[in-house]
This record gives structure tokens, sequence and C-alpha cells, in this order.
């Protein structure tokens, strides 16, 4: 039954997001530092501010965000907050609170991560199946070995070294930063052209270290494909090459390759945040760098449970449209 | 290696005298074939000897680290490389941190495939309520991206007593899912072979199956996981360091990325300063996919032919 497999799945993800959040929650717990001691310790270095009450002040942040009570009784209060949406205050930027800060910052993250995945995930399949397709010119089999090659190479290198190379030799484009110095955020053209100017080279670095993937995986597919006979009677029944190339080669191949898609969204997002901090773009991986620069530790769990979360809905979508795809899979178990 | 190749229909040795050459002709016959291989071996024993033969000309001990050298020097005859902001020659410090990062590598590489090999043969070899309990952890685990967590482990690190070896351990904690899934569905599909029944038949106890039989036919799965585990344990120090988690001391390439990219190098036109660890790192993960390219090869003949 299909509605059985769904609820598997879903159970199934629901223990995935239940393992992250505990093991989320225990970690920083089990270990001696105290992020709010250390705020203060900070504030006190930086700029000689030492109040005599300083222990008081602590003990009361602790109490204000419920540090003191009993570790699982603070564990079950953190669950049913993330089970109402709420992830706790910002330490560093208190009053805001987590959520506040993610929804601030998810518009560049989806906008830069959706545009590089989509594309290079079209592009790298196109390139993987014209690879195995025995009609396709040289170069393109050519292009598989530096694809492999950029592939194993993190984004947030050749980010750098796009960096190098454009933005600081050639001058092409801004070193970093989301929009031009100076600029203030609003919604005319001239200001999202210059914001688009700035997310070039990050969308260059996370599209070139994730096509290899693509490409490498559609060839291995379209190879396999190369000698069913479906391809073979349709190659003899005349059809014009283009068609049996769209038709009945990637047509068929690409399923695999949305499957892939699901698995692939835990590492985009970790590339993409690395990518973010690297440009110091205003998305949820420079929030997460400040984060972490700050011990702002409610924010660094809370994006990381929102990445989680968002991951396990994505592979349950990607479960729900599979079938839409591919007719021949319909979730019944016989 | 050499097996694989001798492998195949054998001709009748009354009729033909077939000579079997040696190990050492058969073995760059190979290698010839295997390019992949060769070039990913190639960049690592070039990578090994700059290294070695660095540590053993410069004092590494002393100079790739703070206030050793003038600082902010572009490179020149006096410091190949050039000099960071914090007085640091840059070639001793890629020849610390190559060695360093390596060291990462390795440590958690082992860690990830040893524990992998253990729980892949429970799970596959005595199935049962251990089968299930290893396969429920690892897959539940498995979507989970582990350089999240590994980023709340190590933030929760007090950062001044992180060194390499903590970093090392931080990055295996969860290395070993990946090795786990791929060891179990080998000895699934080796132990059900014929040549293990008969070795049951023939009274062989468990252990020895396990040893004996199984585990010499699974080298170059678990010689493959391993390289592909040192590859993910540099790859997450990488992401940790460059966060500004990594044991901020040592002159780890990511650590020396992190500090270059906090003092806004390219900004400030010290563009050598980030440009070598980043091309150090570039090789480092080329010659190891090659090498797990080659490996692969080498282990499933199956690729070789599609070739």
């Amino acid at each position: 039954m299909r509605l059985a497999y769904l609820v598997k799945r879903v159970l199934f993800l629901i223990a995935v997001v239940w393992v992250a959040a505990t093991i989320v929650f225990f970690i920083p717990r089990l270990s001696a530092r105290n992020p709010i001691r250390e705020r203060f310790a900070e504030i006190a270095r930086s700029t000689g501010f030492a109040p005599k009450d300083l222990e008081q002040i602590i003990a009361a942040y602790e109490v204000k965000f419920g540090l003191n009570k009993p570790l699982l009784q603070q564990y079950v209060e953190y669950m049913g907050g993330v089970l109402r949406g709420d992830l706790g205050p910002s330490l560093t930027r208190f009053p805001k609170t987590v959520l506040e800060l993610i929804f601030s910052a998810l518009p560049w993250t989806i906008v830069l991560l959706m545009l590089t995945t989509l594309l290079s995930f079209a592009l790298g399949n196109l390139l993987g199946a014209l690879a195995s397709w025995p009609r396709s010119p040289r170069f393109v089999k050519g292009l598989m070995a530096p694809l492999m090659m950029l592939q194993a190479v993190p984004a947030y290198l050749l980010g750098l070294l796009l960096i190098f190379f454009i933005a600081f030799r050639l001058k092409l484009l801004p070193m970093g930063g989301a929009y031009s110095q100076g600029v203030t955020p609003s919604l005319t053209l001239e200001f999202i052209l210059d914001a688009a100017r700035h997310q070039i080279l990050p969308a260059i670095s996370l599209i070139l270290a994730s096509l290899g993937f693509w490409a490498l995986g559609m060839r291995g597919m379209g190879i396999t494909i190369q000698g069913e006979d479906y391809v073979n009677f349709a190659e003899h029944k005349g059809l014009h090459p283009r068609t049996i190339f769209t038709q009945y080669y990637v047509r068929n191949a690409l399923l695999p390759q949305v499957t892939g898609l699901a698995l692939a969204f835990g590492s985009v997002i970790v590339s993409g945040v690395l990518v973010e901090q690297l440009y110091g773009l205003p998305g949820l991986g420079g929030l997460l760098g400040d984060a972490i620069l700050k011990n702002d530790y409610f924010v660094i769990y809370g994006i990381t449970l929102f990445v989680i979360l968002s991951i396990a809905i994505l592979m349950f979508l990607v479960d729900l449209i599979y079938p839409l795809l591919d007719p021949r899979i319909r979730y019944e178990s016989r | 290696m050499t097996q694989m190749a001798a492998v195949g229909p054998q001709p009748d040795a009354q009729e033909i005298r077939y000579e079997q050459p040696s190990r050492l002709t058969l073995t760059g016959r190979y290698l010839r074939r295997n390019k992949s291989l060769v070039l990913g071996l190639a960049i690592v024993i070039a990578l090994t000897l700059f290294t070695v033969i660095g540590s053993l000309t410069i004092d590494t001990e002393k100079r790739a680290y703070p206030l050793a050298v003038k600082p902010k020097q572009p490179p020149s005859a006096e410091y190949p490389l050039g000099t960071d902001f914090f007085g640091r020659d840059l070639l001793a410090v890629m020849v610390r941190g190559i060695w360093q990062t390596a060291v990462i590598g390795l440590i958690a590489g082992a860690i990830g495939t040893g524990v992998g090999v253990i729980l892949g043969f429970l799970s596959a070899y005595y199935g049962g309520v251990v089968d299930t309990l290893i396969r429920a952890i690892t897959e539940v685990l498995l979507p989970i991206p582990a350089f999240l967590i590994l980023v709340i482990i190590a933030g929760s690190i007090d950062r001044k007593s992180v060194t390499i070896y903590t970093m090392a351990l931080i990055v295996s904690l969860l290395a070993w899912m990946g090795p786990t899934r791929v060891m179990r569905a080998q000895v699934l599909t080796l132990k059900e072979r014929l040549f293990v029944n008969v070795a049951r038949l023939s009274g062989m106890s468990n252990l020895e199956i396990v040893f004996k039989e199984i585990l010499p036919n699974m080298l170059p799965f678990i010689l493959a996981s391993f390289v592909s585990g040192v590859f993910a344990g540099i790859f997450a120090s990488f992401g940790l360091s460059v966060l500004g988690l990594g044991p901020l001391r040592e002159p780890l390439i990511g650590n020396t990325i992190w500090f270059a990219q906090q003092q806004a190098a390219f900004f400030n036109g010290w563009w050598w300063w980030p440009l070598w660890p980043s091309l150090a790192l570039v090789l480092i993960f080329v010659s190891l996919t090659l090498i797990n390219v080659g490996l692969d090869e080498l282990a499933n003949p199956r690729v070789r032919r599609a070739e």
C-alpha cells in the first residue's frame, strides 16, 4: 500500500530529526563550557567592563534561559519548544529569537542554493548523458576527467581560487559581500543587479564543485542503458536520434539521479554554508559562522536543527514526486 | 594486486609453454593501464617528499609558528612562499601543515574503516538482533549531515585545548556509518560463496573463516574505504578549521586559510598567504580521488571492461 509506505517514511524521518535534535541538545551540555560566562568574559576583555555582581548576573541569565533546571527537564522543554517551532533566544542578539534570525537569513540561502543546485543538476546531467551518447562530439567526453577532478575539490576552495583569479587579479567581480558598500537594500532594479553581480562567484564555485557528481552519475547510467533492448529497438525502428536521446535515453537515465538529488541536499547545504561564510553573504552560512565566532550556542543549534529538518522534508518531497516521474513505481508491496 | 591479473582461462600447460611474467612486470603492466592510480600515487609521493625534505632542511618547529620571521613578505629568494601577517614562514607552514593534515586524515580514515569493518562483519556474519540494531543506527545517522554535528562537537570543546589529535578523533566520530554499510554488503555476498561453504564443511571455525577466507577477499574494498575515509577526514577537518574551529595554534592548512580570511588577505594584497594552502589542498583532494578511482577499477573488473 502506498499509504503504509509513506507512513513508514514519515516515521523514519521523524526518527532522524529526533536523533539529531537529541545529539544537538546533549553534546554541548556534556562539556564544561558556559556560553554566558564566556560572553561576559569576552565583554570584560574587549571593553574592560567587569561588574562586581557578575556571578549574580550570570545566574540571572541562566534562570532567564532556563539553564538552571535539571538537564532532563531542560531536554523535555527544548524538545517541546522545537515541536512548537520555538528554537530559543539568541544569546548575543537577545531579544531576537533564533527563528527570527534564521528567517531573515533564509531568502539569501534559498535563492543561492536553489539556483545553483538546479543549474548544476540540469547542466551536469546533460553533459553526463552526452558523454555516454555514442554520437556526441569527442570534446564532451574529454570534459569528464576535468569534471571528476573538480568534483573532488570543496566548493570553498574553488571559491577561494575564483576570488584570487577573477576578483583579485582580473578585478572583474567583487571579492565578497552581498551588495556594494553604501547601498541600502531595496527592491529597485539597480539593487537587484548589484546583488546579482555579487552572487556570481559564489554560484559558480558551488556549481563547479557539484557538476561532476551529476555528470559522472548520469554517464554511468547512460552506459548501462545503451545496451538495453528498447534503445536498440528504437534505433532499428528508424527514430530520429534526437528523439531517442531525449525520450528513451535521458528520460530513463534521469530517474536514479532524482533520488540522488534528495541525498545531495545535505552536502549542498553544507558546502553552501561554507561558501557563504567565505564570501561574507548574509545567509544561513554567514549566520552560522558568526554564531560560532561569538559562541552564540542557541543560534548554532537552531541552524543545525533547521537544516536537518529541511533535509528530512526535502527527502520526503522527493519520495512523493518520484512516482509521478516514474510510472513504474507505485509503492505497492505485494 | 597481481593475483587479479593472473586469473583467467589458463592455457593447457602441455601444449603451450606459458611463462608467467614476474610479479614486478605484471604490476608494471597493470599500472600502465590504470593511469588514475598512477597519477594519484605520484601526487601523494610528491607531497610526501615535499614534507619529508622540508622538515629535514627547515626548522619547522620554529618558523611555522608566529613571530619567527619578518611579517607580510611576498615570495622572494629568502622566503620562497612569502610570510604571513603573524610572522610565519609560509614554506615552513606548508611543510608542517600538509603533514598535520595528512595525520588527521590517516587517523580518521583508520578509525572509520576499522570500526566499519568490525561493525559490518558483526552485522552481516551474525545477523539477527545485532544486525537489526547496527543497521537501524546507521540508517538513522546517515541522512544527518555529519559536518553540522561535528561543528557542534568542535564548538563544545574548549578551543584552547584542541590539538590535531582531538581534531582527528572528532572527525572520525561520524565517519564509520558509510564503511559499515559497504562492509556489511560485501560480507553478505561473500559469505554465500562456494569457497566459504567449502571451508565451513571442512570444519573451519567461524573466526578462521572470517580471517582466512573472507577478509583477504575484502582487502580491495577495505583499501578503497580507507582512502575515502582519509578523504572525508581531511574534508571535514578542513571545513571545521575554515570556520575557525580547528586547533588554532597549529599551522594546519585549513587554519592557515582561516587566518588569511580573518585578516582579509586578498583585500590587503597578501595574495600568497591563502593561495599556497588552497593549492596544496586541491592537490591532496584530487590525488585521493584519483587513487580511489584507480582502486575502484582494481576492485571492480566490470568498471575496467566498460572503459
